[in-house]
């Protein structure tokens, strides 16, 4: 068992490394205004990217019937009637991507009316892309060592 | 048989399967859930997020299936289906009894031409063509509904047996392919027992039951595919020898009997639809959305050959070529690119199936609070029957999502790539060129899980 295990131990060191390690912020944190119309079935824009620490100052508007903006992972919950505007204001502290969906029935794609607030740098995607590419090379590495073990 | 448990050795298990009321019990259950389904489908508020039958149907059903029933229990929904209920009891004449004599047919022979899963995968590709609209609209839900029970008991009129299920029903195909990962299993404990048995009671039936009516001889059952596991041979077998077991994960991957293309085209269907779902209702693209709804019918038209095409053409073709790659490098110069092809795609069933689990885990979670309130008020009539109506929509666990996603695509493709080595070596002189074979498949598992993890998670 200790033989066949020992190959991997330097990938799961570097695994905890690419899941774990902090990574520095680089830009330098701004406020950002952004007018977001909703309609049915979409945001327009449809994707947000700013950076991590930055202020972020939306203004959002419905085009044709009443709609909702909750934002994952920010636990914003705002609704807007056509006409009318709402300010929503918070600080880009988590990175990563969070979608914002309506949150008031709108019609028949309601469910799926979706867009994305992406916090740069998304470290959730890279570390996810770096531990993907650990994964392939340390099951073809065992693979190698351990060509009829996994036969069983 | 290695590593398997068997469940039947309890008697209480045991007397409970083969209590002949046990299936059509269950039946009666779902019969009425799907009932009422059709009825919130058809007479209830249009607003899918308030209407029994897509809240129930397309989340909760859902869910149970993809995410417990098929990775743990196999067919086990074929078991409680109330689909082919009605056909089923007809042709029997009979719910519960087994009643002597034929079953009631017109007695037409299936054609041989379609003793296979086409059908399913076309029947499936032509329902996912229409999927934004079928989600989303209670009333097309209740249709679609109403076709299925209507089509099974149509062909129960013509041919014996659970022909719908087989060859026909949409659903059915995935779920036989899936279920071959599946931790539970029917099989024979002694095949010499079914050898030597020469009444075969199983496949014939007695007077304790009927026989196989998914058409299969348990003797020969290898793989779980087409048992539908209705529990009548544990009923009608005379040698004690039907056992349901416990089993790994994956076990019926490297089963070699029973590999087909129809099946490799159903394991690559799947794959491609779970990542165009993905794409099409969870991205941000609202122009797809609009095109996938129909909003024009040339716009439609558009989204529906690009998605065939994606389906049938492009993805197969990558494969074909992966495929024709794996052959090269894991010197099979003896079998054809088409066996090969066949043979590796069964390593896109954990792949495909781990998708469409992560897929359906970010829209779960999220709508699932809905089906507090439609419990209440399932018409959207303003009922509220347990007093959950008002129950907020909260997205359940939002933040655990990704992280659960990541973990099962990386198992996934771990797992995957770990079952192609295997497959290949069924067929590779050597342990090296079964190592080289699986690089090409790796690289294509790759590719797919880092586009799953590109929509999930990046911008
Ligand atoms: S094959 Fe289809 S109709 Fe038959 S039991 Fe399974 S899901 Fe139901
Ligand atoms: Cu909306």
């Amino acid at each position: 068992m200790k033989r066949r295990v020992a190959p991997l131990i330097p990938f799961l060191v570097l695994a905890l490394v690419i899941a774990l390690a902090p990574v520095p912020v680089m830009a330098e944190p701004t406020t950002r205004h952004i007018t977001v119309t909703a309609s049915q079935f979409a945001y327009n824009p449809p994707v947000l990217r700013v950076n991590r620490g930055d202020r972020i100052i939306i203004t959002l508007q419905a085009a044709d019937v009443m709609h909702g903006f909750y934002l994952d992972g920010y636990g914003i919950n705002e609704q807007v009637e056509p006409g009318q505007t709402r300010r929503i204001e918070f600080v880009a502290d988590r990175t990563g991507k969070f979608r914002y969906r309506c949150s008031v029935s709108c019609g028949p794609l309601h469910p799926f009316m979706i867009g994305e607030l992406v916090v740069e740098p998304n470290l959730t995607f890279a570390r996810a892309v770096g531990l993907m590419g650990l994964a392939v090379a340390g099951t073809f590495v065992y693979l190698r060592k351990n060509p009829a073990a996994a036969l069983k | 048989m290695q590593n398997r448990f068997e469940l039947t050795q309890y008697r209480w298990v045991k007397t409970m399967l083969q209590w002949r009321g046990f299936q059509p019990t269950l039946l009666l259950i779902t019969l009425f859930f799907f009932v009422f389904a059709m009825l919130t489908g058809f007479f209830g508020t249009p607003a899918g997020s308030h209407n029994f039958a897509i809240i129930f149907v397309w989340i909760v059903w859902w869910a149970l299936l993809i995410i417990v029933m098929v990775p743990f229990f196999a067919r086990l929904w074929c078991t409680v289906c109330p689909i082919p209920a009605p056909g089923e009891w007809l042709q029997r004449r009979a719910v519960i009894r087994r009643k002597p004599g034929k079953l009631h047919t017109l007695r037409r022979r299936w054609p041989r031409k379609l003793r296979n899963i086409w059908l399913q995968n076309f029947g499936f590709l032509a329902m996912a063509m229409f999927s934004t609209i079928i989600l989303t609209r209670p009333a097309v839900s209740a249709w679609v509904l109403l076709a299925m029970i209507l089509a099974a008991v149509g062909l129960s009129v013509v041919y014996e047996n659970r022909i719908f299920c087989r060859y026909v029903c949409p659903v059915g195909g995935f779920i036989g392919l899936y279920s071959l990962t599946s931790t539970l299993e029917l099989r024979v404990k002694d095949a010499q027992v079914c050898k030597d048995h020469t009444t075969k009671d199983c496949v014939t039936g007695n007077e304790n039951g009927y026989g196989c009516p998914w058409l299969v001889f348990p003797g020969k059952l290898e793989r779980n595919t087409c048992c539908g596991l209705c529990t009548a041979c544990l009923t009608t077998c005379t040698q004690d020898n039907i056992g349901i077991n416990l089993r790994p994960f994956g076990a019926d991957l490297l089963v070699e009997k029973g590999r087909s293309l129809d099946e490799a085209f159903k394991a690559l269907i799947m794959l491609a639809c779970a990542l165009l779902y993905s794409a099409v209702l969870l991205g941000p693209w609202g122009w797809v959305k609009d095109w996938a709804n129909m909003d024009t019918l040339p716009h439609w038209a558009v989204y529906a050959v690009s998605f065939i095409a994606i389906n049938l053409l492009a993805l197969p073709g990558i494969f074909w070529l992966t495929a024709a790659a794996t052959r090269k490098l894991a010197g099979l110069k003896n079998v054809s690119v088409k066996k090969v092809f066949v043979d590796v795609a069964y390593s896109l069933v954990p792949m495909g199936l781990i998708g469409w689990i992560a897929f359906s885990f970010s829209f779960v979670f999220v709508n699932g609070s809905y089906a507090l309130s439609v419990l209440s008020d399932p018409f959207g009539w303003g009922w509220n029957l347990f007093g959950t109506r008002n129950f907020p929509w909260t997205p359940f666990l939002p933040d655990v999502v990704a992280g659960l996603q990541i973990l099962l695509l990386l198992a996934g493709l771990i797992y995957s790539i770990v079952i192609v080595y295997r497959i290949i070596r069924q067929r590779a002189a050597t342990d090296a060129l079964a190592w080289r074979g699986a690089l090409p498949v790796a690289g294509f598992l790759t590719a797919v899980t880092f586009t799953f993890l590109r929509l999930y998670l990046a911008g």
